[in-house]
């Protein structure tokens, strides 16, 4: 008998014994399930009326600009804020920084000072106009890039294949857990009843954690980033949103500000935000980052031509390409790329019209009409961005071959 | 959860009498350091005009018996206003008004290191001594454990926290945003916030501030993060080691710089004063906590980020020292340079003036020289 849990609302009043026992949790009075309580953290619990009336005192001409990077991790996001005297108008007005590189895996406690170098602006959702989040490149004492800050390399690609208009659409799946690392709404010591119900589903039994998700899409569309759409996935508490279109270097900025964005939307709602590629074993989804891809000459007429060549060029370069898709070289892909549920297997590179278990999907739309984009499914939900792009520049635009990326 | 009582009441029913006209009445918030030389204390008068400046502000008194400042068959002590600031939680036109404690005879309280602070201050006007604090502190639910801590263990070890994201990250961000904003509006020199190396840790910069300032900020600062957690429901703590173990401590990083320091070739003058503080290290350490040095003992010991209480060292980017100069500081050969050593719940006005003592008035050995002789 399949387990109904509705963990989103609230249920009909407990009986008189719970009741007294609910009572004695005096901070749980108004809660009524105390599982979903554990759940969630500490912090969720905090009058949000109470942070409301903070945020709403002026700050006369005080700006808060919180700076954004990524850590040693390659995944995991880090910030901090300070105070400016000004508005600022573009990113070029935004003071370099610095901080302590040995607290993130960046650097010896010795010699820790890393910088921060302003790279790209957004409004901030959290605290509203002024405030800016600034989402940062880091570098090294030395002055040369963080073993992790890929943007630097890419945004240079990006100019060199500048007049072929590289645009892309990135297709972010994550999952939602308890601060307990299961499944956000996921029965505590068992399974929800299997896949088949929950894609694009609605309803308590379907939908798991549908707030979060709203919360997001109308801070990215306050922040500036392009979001562009939402929709629940195959797996229960597991979403997608889409970034796009974006040009060049702007794909890696918006993407990586939109998971921020989520870390903090869930952090509200006291709930864990994960882009762990294969978060449950077994007969469960896992989670990608699907990248749509086209240049200007695959949007022109004929451009399927375009397009073959450039599937061809990738279908000789998988490793490589594999290696790009995930932060620990294709390991973590390699729990999600199965052949089943999907995805394409790890190891053998398909391309096929409306095909999900190829590595390469070309939209029916675009077999038709001869022209468009192609999606390559291979990235893993926790990719980073920049690699992701900068590879399919680096084989399809620039023509390399082999396993190494060219030195230019 | 361990929030308080106070925090369930209804904000709604208070916002209702909060947004009550007051007329031409304002609410002046008296607050002072009590005997213990962290304890904060606060109480409030009701004036008939809106005070433009701190010399409109009456001088008052209090109880000291009840503060640890005074016996109770002589308990009268003065209040004197010294800094005013806009009142964050009350909004205008009401103020806080920071003070300083004088004993029945007018002399000084023993934790008024206010007065001492001014003079010394007053005495290097011309240095423009310029100062930073990077205050450190731990958000406790009310049974003392820290603030989204499992009720009976520990989180996962350091790693993942400092500047982190998430609520498996961050703990109690609320309080961090409130205490900004509190901040902003109240006039406070706030300059940035971070989360630290343990969960539910977290620091604010109050600067850059001249001379006196800085104690003001910063004693405001205190106490305006005490008001916030307290209606949060949780409890803020400057201990300067408040969980043994594998987990960082808090101090009040104290960056500090000169006009001379500042300009061209000032890595010189840093240089200077950094030798001179090596020699001082036993009167600096007594200065930078309010127990004469037995509180940082317990969070200088060479790990987790820190110097060894015994030993004076200094380097660049170098955060085991007990003074860092910054790698832009290095590399522009001027600015500032950071003394790692104050705790969490050090007095700023002891720090700062104990740094103008040793550098700027070029004092030696272990007592402060007295120059009213």
């Amino acid at each position: 008998m399949k387990e109904r849990h509705v963990p989103s609302q609230a249920l009909s009043p407990p009986s008189r014994p719970i009741k007294e026992f609910l009572f004695q949790f005096s901070c749980f009075s108004r809660c009524v399930i105390v599982s979903v309580k554990m759940a969630t953290s500490a912090s969720a619990s905090l009058s949000k009326t109470i942070k409301q009336q903070y945020m709403e005192l002026p700050q006369g001409d005080k700006v808060q600009a919180m700076y954004i990077w990524v850590d040693g991790t390659g995944e995991g996001l880090r910030c901090k804020t300070r105070t400016l005297d000004f508005e600022p108008k573009s990113i070029k007005e935004l003071p370099e920084w610095n901080f302590d590189g040995s607290s993130t895996y960046q650097a010896e406690g010795s010699n820790s000072d890393m910088y921060l170098i302003p790279a790209a602006m957004f409004r901030d959702p959290f605290r509203k106009d002024p405030n800016k989040l600034v989402l940062c490149e880091v570098q090294k004492y030395n002055r040369k890039p963080a073993e992790t800050n890929l943007r630097i390399k890419c945004s240079k690609l990006m100019e060199m294949v500048a007049d072929q208009h590289p645009w892309f659409g990135m297709e972010q799946e994550y999952t939602i857990l308890g601060t307990d690392g299961h499944p956000f709404g996921w029965p505590s010591n068992g399974f929800p009843g299997p896949q088949g119900p929950y894609y694009c589903g609605v309803g308590a039994d379907k939908a798991y954690g549908r707030d979060i998700v709203e919360a997001h899409y109308r801070a990215c569309l306050y922040a500036g980033v392009n979001i562009c759409g939402t929709n629940a996935e195959v797996m229960p508490a597991q979403w997608e949103f889409q970034i796009g279109l974006c040009e060049g270097i702007d794909m890696g900025d918006h993407l990586w500000v939109a998971r921020f964005i989520l870390h903090r939307v869930c952090e509200d709602f006291g709930v864990v935000a994960s882009f762990d590629p294969k978060p449950i074993p077994g007969n469960w989804n896992g989670a990608g980052c699907h990248t749509n891809f086209s240049t200007k000459e695959m949007r022109e007429e004929d451009g399927l031509k375009a397009i073959e060549d450039a599937i061809e060029k990738l279908g000789k370069r998988h490793e490589y390409h594999i290696r790009a898709y995930d932060p620990k070289g294709g390991l973590d892909n390699a729990r999600r790329l199965t052949g089943r549920h999907e995805t394409s297997n790890i190891h053998e590179f398909s391309a096929g019209v409306a095909n999900r278990g190829a590595s390469i999907r070309i939209p029916r739309s675009v077999g038709q009409e001869k022209r468009g984009y192609f999606e390559d499914r291979r990235p893993s939900a926790n990719c980073d961005p920049y690699s992701v792009t900068e590879a399919l520049i680096r084989t399809c635009l620039l023509n390399e071959e082999g396993e190494e990326p060219t030195d230019y």
